[in-house]
């Protein structure tokens, strides 16, 4: 059986920032054990000399003319912003 | 024991196109926080990147001009990490298959050449601006978001500040030559980091090394390195170990200080970007671009040694800037000497942008005017002396040399009857320093000159002075 | 027959004749809208105001500028973004977000002189097949409202089904437009990867995401493909593909067809009624005049678990921007910048979403990139070329939408595990960038049953053309949930 303990489920969502509560980290420590049980399906196929699918259709050298266009007016942005000061973005600091 | 320095730079180099690299925002530096922006750059649920032509011809010009091969097929990636200035969390970046791979160039250091390797150069998105205030928050400007960059990676082949001066001052000159970048480091649109280790001569495999971040200049590039190397040294010396870290270097003191250790938990987790399709580069893709490559400095450099016989010294500073180069050629082709140019360049001309701040375009001065200065001394027309008089009015106001001689009334006074006559009246006032000279005083024809001199306001033809006072002393 | 019981194509008619006004339509549309939301809740924010003056502004164009949907109502999944109208993606996390800009679609749409009537509810950033992890509240199925309408695109799926609407858009990242589809009685497309510009549609799994259509006929959803369809500068996988008018297809001759179902497709897992409904389908287009094999895939077996590793790595990527720091919902217990990250992703984002991304970052890191998500990209090839072998020699492949009928409420528990049967049936459609269609073939304890056929790259022609005639030759088209005639 996988395990994917809760420390796991931490070092994991550590990375894409997410916080956990004692509860979620038990849901979805078995959870995600569980998912991971489901995909180890995977390492049956042989996938010798195949190169991987990154796009579904392949198409090449779509590239853009160096014009400016469409710029956002500044003020439209700033309005969904959580805070601003002098036309910046005024974020939390560092610590 | 003695230690060899190691040290692998990597080199962010701003692309100077008219948008940016994903989006169709301008990008162009100074503009007020915020107003370059385009949906995509806010990243905003929806919005795809595109990308920019100009910024992979650009990316394959300079990887050509650092000799490094154009990857047939190259891709984009994701790279993945959070701050503020990065609003995907992800950087739009090229892992495994950059536009350019296994380049160098040449560096002089102490008379000897050699060939820093290039591993690889990659397209990459600049992040935007945070600012820390005083007060508890940051400020986000995301005018920079998205500026095109490449990322140029050197092999650890640097072993010693002068070298890493070298490379980057050699660098600089190549970038700025094909025009993909104005190269400044003041205004960010070349910065550096140095990875620097120690081993002992004689040992194979690397020690631990630091990455040092915060290189404003050339200078404090080589001072940076100096000193982490010292630190190093020391530490080892002593019996301790290298941390892997991340170190900056402070301006202030010329110290390297501790930003962070260095983890290894730091996953970038690529992915090859699904929202951009591959770009396939022909070969005559890549032999239109290579085109649009003007003449390199080491090409020139070796020309003007070699064509218009100047001193190797002259034809390295002539060719560390495009600009410089380019007037020197066109002075030159205007019909100045090309020593004489060259010196006018070097001299006069650089001590007066230097003093002013200024760059060639940003004085009236032309190559052909120049190169009519120059010619107008080696006709005869005014002496070297009085060209620092015109040149002083040219590079401020521009003209004609000729006009100005004319008009400020400066032309070299080399009538034979008219110098005669003056030379005889100050002889005659002088009977001293005659005997002087007789009594094997040398000094004495200097002082007589410079009376000449001072008659004529600077305006009579020397060596024929030199001439004409030796004939009238012999006759007393 | 009431004015909203009539498909666009009708309405159309109607409209270009001035025999009825935007303004009828509009109104007739809202009212249903108000009959039936509260059994169904199909809609998170039904755009009142809006629609009702814009359609009071294309009464007043003149009657030759007048585009392919003029003055017809059509709901919009609330992932597509729709510049000064709310788009919540069904969180919490972009409850009260406003978009600056439009998405190609919907600026396509506008030209068109279709009337957005409003945000449709689904699955929270479109993951899941039930509607069920949407922050405000599950869709219920118009057929039968002890049923989940399926999802992502429930809300599209039951709006349309129920009457409120003739078309909608809805997004199909692994089946989420074709499983609603089937699960409400529609027809759902979703169109070759490319073929509609992706700007506008909030990212969920990049490779894999395309727009799709829905309607109650085949027709209405041919039109309004050629509508939407086309090359986008601004999405750079956009195909430049020429768009046909896809109307023109239908024209019910599928004489010599050669249709493909593979074995796997109506064996274990799959619901004998479902089985037995579809075979009678293909029995029809045997009577039609195509010829139908059975073929073999034989990697098929791997696509739910390549298609799960996949998105979910892109999905962590792709959701990684919602901060709340631009925009959005943003925490209002934070000391420092990371506190900021931590705790708005926590509030914001729902389990589902958050699970995914936890698996997708756990199978792109360091030490499982090459065993899992590389892996999978590999598995992926050999699964296209599965398909590219069988499309050498047929024109579509065939077989049920959804291996079974519309989940009960609660029955998954809002928890989506692999649903391996559905999945095998739903994401190589995905996996492959290949277009499909789910069009309605019966009836299962009086809830609908789907068949999808899909088909070669860009030929979306030809499924229309298969849908249409099949359509044309049954009447399951024609039935109507219950709550449509008010019981």
């Amino acid at each position: 059986m996988t395990t994917f303990s809760k420390e796991d489920v931490k070092y994991f969502a550590d990375f894409v920032r997410i916080g956990l509560s004692e509860e979620d980290k038990e849901n979805f420590s078995a959870k995600i054990a569980d998912l991971i049980e489901s995909v180890s399906d995977l390492k049956e196929v042989d996938v010798t000399g195949v190169k991987p699918m990154t796009h579904p259709v392949a198409m090449i050298n779509v590239l853009r003319e160096d014009e400016p266009k469409d710029i956002l007016d500044r003020e439209v942005m700033l309005a969904s912003a959580e805070d601003q000061e002098d036309g910046l973005i005024k974020v939390p600091d560092i610590l | 024991m003695n230690f060899e320095t190691i040290v692998g730079l990597e080199i962010h180099v701003e692309l100077k196109t008219d948008t940016k690299i994903m989006s169709p925002a301008p990008a162009h530096f100074g503009a007020e926080p915020n107003k370059n922006i385009h949906v995509t750059d806010i990243a905003y649920p929806g919005v795809l990147p595109t990308l920019n032509k100009k910024a992979v011809e650009f990316g394959m010009k300079a990887s050509m001009a650092l000799n490094c091969d154009v990857a047939p097929i190259m891709n984009f990636d994701r790279k993945h990490y959070f701050y503020p200035d990065n609003p995907k969390a992800y950087q739009i970046s090229q892992d495994k298959r950059p536009v350019g791979a296994n380049g160098w160039i040449e560096i002089e250091v102490d008379g000897k050449k050699k060939k820093i390797r290039i591993e690889r150069v990659h397209l990459e998105e600049d992040a935007g601006k945070l600012t820390h205030t005083e007060n508890g928050y940051s400020l986000v400007d995301l005018n920079r978001q998205g500026t095109p960059l490449i990322e140029i990676v050197t092999e650890a082949d640097v072993r010693s500040p002068e070298e890493a001066y070298a490379f980057l001052e050699k660098l600089k000159a190549i970038i700025q030559y094909t025009g993909v970048s104005d190269v400044r480091m003041e205004e960010g649109s070349l910065r550096c980091d140095a990875n620097i280790s120690l081993r002992p001569f004689g040992q194979e495999e690397f020690g631990t090394k630091t990455e040092l971040k915060n290189l404003n200049s050339f200078n404090f590039i080589r001072r940076g390195i100096a000193n982490e190397v010292a630190r190093q040294e020391k530490i080892l010396l002593s019996g301790g170990i290298i941390q892997q870290e991340t170190r900056r270097y402070d301006e202030a003191t010329g110290d390297t200080v501790l930003m962070r250790i260095k983890g290894s938990a730091n996953d970038y987790r690529f992915i090859n970007d699904p929202d951009l399709p591959e770009v396939h580069i022909e070969q005559e893709w890549i032999d239109r671009v290579r085109k649009e490559i003007p003449e390199l400095p080491d090409a020139r450099k070796a020309r003007y040694v070699s064509e218009l016989d100047l001193p190797e010294y002259d034809a390295h500073v002539l060719t560390l800037t495009k600009e410089m180069s380019d007037f020197f050629d066109a002075t030159v082709k205007a019909g100045a000497d090309p020593k004489l140019a060259s010196n006018w360049l070097m001299g006069d001309v650089s001590a007066y942008l230097n003093a002013e701040s200024k760059e060639l375009h940003d004085t009236p001065l032309t190559p052909e005017n120049l190169a009519q200065l120059v010619k107008l001394i080696t006709d005869g027309t005014i002496s070297s002396k009085i060209a620092k008089k015109v040149f002083t009015d040219l590079v401020k106001k521009g003209g004609n040399p000729a006009d100005i001689v004319k008009e400020k009334g400066l032309v070299q006074i080399s009538d034979e009857g008219t110098l005669r006559t003056i030379i005889t009246e100050i002889l005659d006032n002088n009977e001293q320093s005659i005997e002087d000279f007789k009594n094997g005083k040398d000094r004495a024809v200097g002082f007589l000159v410079g009376q000449v001199m001072k008659a004529t306001k600077g305006q009579a033809n020397p060596p024929l002075v030199n001439k004409l006072l030796m004939e009238e002393i012999k006759k007393r | 027959m009431t004015l909203t019981s009539k498909t666009a194509t009708e309405l159309q008619a109607l409209l270009q004749k001035g025999e009825v006004t935007a303004k009828e339509v509009t109104e007739a549309t809202l009212q249903t809208i108000e009959q039936h939301e509260e059994k169904i809740h199909a809609f998170i924010h039904v755009a009142k105001e809006e629609a009702t003056k814009r359609a009071e502004q294309l009464d007043q164009e003149a009657a030759n500028t007048r585009g392919r949907l003029f003055g017809v109502p059509i709901g919009i999944k609330d992932n597509i973004v729709t510049k000064d109208m709310k788009t919540t993606c069904a969180s919490k996390m972009l409850e009260d977000f406003v978009p600056v800009y439009n998405a190609t679609a919907i600026d396509k749409l506008e030209a068109a002189g279709a009337i957005n009537i409003g945000k449709l509810n689904m699955d929270e950033f479109a993951m899941g097949s039930t509607s069920e992890t949407s922050f405000f509240g599950n869709t219920l199925n118009p057929w039968n409202t002890d049923y989940v309408p399926g999802g992502s695109s429930g809300g599209s799926a039951a709006a349309v089904a129920a009457g409120e609407v003739p078309l909608s858009l809805g997004s199909d990242t692994g089946g989420s437009v074709r499983q609603p589809a089937a699960f409400c009685g529609i027809v759902g497309m979703k169109p070759t990867y490319g073929r509609i510009s992706r700007f506008g549609l909030t990212a969920f799994a990049s490779s894999l995401d395309q727009i799709g259509t829905m309607s109650r006929t085949v027709e209405d959803n041919a039109l309004l493909l050629s509508v939407i369809a086309g090359e986008d500068d601004n999405d750079s996988s956009s195909s430049a593909k020429e768009v046909p008018d896809f109307t023109a297809a239908l024209t019910g001759d599928i004489k010599g067809l050669k249709v493909a179902v593979p074995k796997p497709y109506l064996g274990e897992g799959v619901d004998t009624e479902i089985v037995a409904a579809v075979r009678e389908a293909i029995s029809v287009l045997e009577s039609l005049g195509a010829v139908c094999e059975e073929v073999e895939l034989p990697h098929i077996q791997y696509a739910p678990t390549t298609y799960y590793v996949i998105s979910s790595s892109e999905a962590q990527s792709n959701l990684s921007r919602f901060d709340g720091l631009r925009y959005g919902y943003h925490t209002e217990n934070a000391e420092n910048l990371e506190q900021a990250y931590f705790r708005t992703r926590q509030e914001g984002f729902g389990n589902e979403v958050k699970k995914r991304i936890i698996f997708g970052t756990y199978a792109m890191s360091a030490d499982h990139h090459e065993d899992l998500y590389v892996r999978a990209q590999k598995t992926r090839t050999l699964i296209a070329q599965d398909f590219d072998a069988v499309f050498e020699k047929y024109d579509v492949v065939i077989g049920p939408t959804a291996a079974t009928t519309a989940f009960k409420l609660g029955e998954t528990g809002g928890d989506q595990l692999v649903h391996y049967a559905n999945d095998v049936l739903a994401v190589p459609a995905n996996l492959t960038g290949r277009p499909a269609l789910s069009v309605p073939c019966g009836f299962v304890n009086e809830l609908p049953v789907g068949m999808q056929l899909m088909g070669k790259h860009f030929d979306e022609e030809t499924l229309y053309k298969v849908a249409h005639a099949y359509e044309q030759a049954t009447d399951f088209h024609k039935r109507t949930p219950s709550i449509q005639e008010g019981k």
